[in-house]
């Protein structure tokens, strides 16, 4: 049995009170037991396959060739997941084994609504008790999700402090789940949190660049030169850039959320502006004011407002495997009218993000074919987009 | 002055538990806690303050809004530590806050200007055993004590080498959960607290969740100190009048010191 990462050079570990260490050794047992586990794996591959859809489809988009005049270009269409975005294959994972752990309750953080949907649905699946934390900023700008997760049975608490986003809705999760550890499994819904969180999640989230590397090898003949996704907590992009680290030729690219510029302090790029830090029980790159405080993030995208991100992100920009960047909310809003319009595909605006990389004179020039993440459909984000782009209902 | 742990361990007494208040620093304003601190000297044998953090994960409602408070009038981690400098001559005082602000200004650089304004110890709760190895050095090097703390769901191996690791005491938190609960002096409690006497040789301070004289009274019996957090906090904030908070938290403290049993 391999032992469940820890920690990712420096970053990583597990910064959290006493009371929830005990529950993440048996964590950490638990899913180093069944990870190689041909029972589990069998059962989650099942319902990958016949609840989820997987594989989804490795899509040419020849409608963004043409705009931006370079290809091959493909979209991993995680889109297609049951639910709308990549979050559910952790979110079945972790659920799968909570189960198994002996587990009766379910708690979840939610930005965007995705996971905690992800989360709801499996929780519903189940049959589990399922609570969602989630910013009341957030619940306006995804109510849609809110009323998903509660047709699907979930409890959707609203987090009232500070500015009601992802932040402060990951922390009152923490608090629960110090607070009922014993009856409760807390689903983190990124690579982020203290170990085994970011370690487990990227595994189960492993599933997009296996696949995609087959359906790459399968279809274009040869690896990607570039591969692209977007990066809050980094969930999506460590999963599909897992299966791609070995290979060198393979130029890796996550792209953080500028929001309304870099230059305005307000984003939420802590791998492009942050210092290492801590926050939610891991050491990483952080947004954080002179004094150490966590500074609030701010994106049009309610997945990527966030002022942290995994450890092993930071680690990838640390030893250089992986170049982070970032796009405001009007570059991911261009994209998001883009894709669109030309591929007739709605994406989330966390997606989206990842999309509006292809502008950029940078990815002009990189060789070879170009593989986009598309983590997420933009049903959720028809609202806040119609308003942006002053389109009518 | 003796280094921190030294002061500490002469806080504790063989005949009967002491009272630790916690007060947030900086809230309502930093004269408020100044004078709070000396208010209840005389019924405490060390004074917990806070430091605030924007994202305090072990801390309840009360507490948290009470340190967001504090940083959205300006305090800073330094403010605090110069406010505690004007508190030499009362019980040592022992700091509460959270790693990332000892991270960022460096373990070494904070440790150091703590123990210059007279700080004991520190309490670290997002610090666990395992964790913070330079922050430990730092500490150790500057004389400040660092605080372990254990949870009722710490195994008898870890109690072990928490209490190995303390060099003051260590702070047991009564419940599972969040400061600013409601704890109940039960059979849970009692087993637990017995579990770490017989792991820990340092003395044992039991807080979260106790509000009460009665309740203090009761932890009293079984550990060697008490610590009230929220309910302080909350009477801090209960009046603008500096004359009347002074004088309830005077009477808090008594009413809790003198609570607490003799043995």
């Amino acid at each position: 049995m391999a032992e469940v990462a820890q920690r990712f050079g420096p970053f990583g570990g597990r910064f959290v009170p006493e009371t929830v260490i005990g529950a993440l050794d048996e964590l950490a047992d638990a899913y180093e037991r069944v990870r190689d586990d041909a029972e589990f794996r069998g059962e989650l591959t099942a319902l990958l396959a016949h609840f989820v859809g997987r594989p989804t489809p490795l899509y040419r988009a020849r409608g963004l060739e043409e705009v931006h005049g370079f290809g091959p270009i493909y979209l991993k269409r995680e889109d297609l997941c049951h639910t709308g975005a990549h979050k559910i294959n952790n979110a079945l994972g972790q659920v799968l084994l909570a189960r198994r752990m002996g587990k009766r309750r379910i708690i979840a953080e939610t930005g965007a609504g995705q996971h905690g949907v992800a989360t709801a649905t499996a929780a519903a699946r189940f049959g589990m008790e399922c609570c969602v934390y989630m910013g009341r900023l957030d619940m306006q700008r995804q109510r849609l999700n809110v009323i998903r997760m509660r047709m699907l049975g979930a409890e959707v608490r609203p987090v009232d402090i500070g500015t009601g986003t992802l932040k402060h809705a990951t922390s009152e999760a923490i608090r629960d789940w110090v607070t009922n550890v014993a009856s409760t499994h807390y689903v983190i819904g990124s690579a982020v949190g203290p170990a085994p969180y970011p370690e487990m999640v990227a595994d189960l989230q492993r599933v997009i660049g296996d696949e995609a590397r087959e359906q790459m090898l399968a279809d274009a003949g040869r690896l990607p030169g570039t591969i692209v996704a977007c990066v809050g907590g980094g969930s999506n992009a460590i999963g599909m850039f897992r299966a791609f680290l070995d290979d060198a030729e393979v130029g890796l690219v996550g792209v953080e959320a500028a929001g309304e510029g870099l230059e305005t302090g307000r984003h939420g790029a802590p791998l492009t502006m942050g210092e290492p830090g801590v926050l939610h029980g891991s050491y990483s790159y952080l947004l954080q004011d002179v004094d150490g405080q966590v500074a609030e993030a701010h994106s049009i995208s309610a997945g990527l407002d966030y002022p942290g991100v995994g450890p092993q992100h930071s680690h990838l920009k640390d030893i250089g495997r992986v170049r982070y960047t970032s796009v405001t909310d009007a570059q991911a809003l261009e994209a998001f009218t883009r894709l669109t319009r030309v591929e007739g595909i709605i994406p989330a605006l966390e997606s989206a993000h990842a999309l509006a990389y292809l502008a950029d004179d940078e990815a002009a020039a990189r060789s070879g074919p170009v593989l986009m993440c598309l983590s997420g459909r933009g049903d959720k984000d028809v609202d806040q987009a119609a308003a942006a782009l002053g389109i009518d209902g | 002055m003796a280094d921190g742990a030294e002061r500490l361990r002469g806080a504790f007494s063989s005949e009967r538990a002491v009272l630790v208040p916690y007060l947030m620093g900086g809230y309502p304003d930093l004269d408020a806690t100044r004078e709070a601190a000396r208010a209840v000297a005389d019924h405490a044998a060390v004074i917990e303050i806070g430091i605030p953090f924007s994202d305090p994960l072990a801390d309840g409602p009360t507490i948290q809004t009470a340190g967001q408070h504090a940083l959205d009038a300006g305090i800073r981690p330094d403010d605090i530590l110069e406010m505690i400098s004007d508190l030499r001559d009362g019980p040592p005082i022992v700091v509460m806050t959270y790693i990332n602000l000892l991270l960022h200004r460096g373990a070494r650089a904070f440790m150091e200007r703590a123990a210059a304004c007279g700080v004991a110890g520190m309490i670290v709760p997002d610090m666990p055993l395992d964790e913070g190895a330079d922050v430990r050095e730092a500490a150790r090097r500057a004389g400040v004590a660092i605080v372990p703390l254990a949870a009722p769901t710490t195994s008898e191996a870890r109690l072990a080498a928490i209490g190995a690791q303390a060099e003051a005491f260590v702070y047991l938190v009564s419940v599972a959960g969040v400061t600013g609960g409601d704890v109940a002096v039960d059979e849970h409690l009692r087993a637990f607290i017995a579990r770490a006497r017989a792991a820990i040789d340092a003395p044992i301070v039991v807080g979260f969740g106790i509000r009460t004289p009665e309740q203090a009274a009761a932890v009293g019996e079984l550990a060697d100190g008490v610590v009230v957090g929220s309910q302080f906090v909350r009477t801090m904030g209960e009046t603008t009048d500096p004359a009347a908070r002074v004088a309830a938290v005077t009477e808090s403290a008594r009413a809790l010191a003198s609570a607490l049993p003799t043995r």
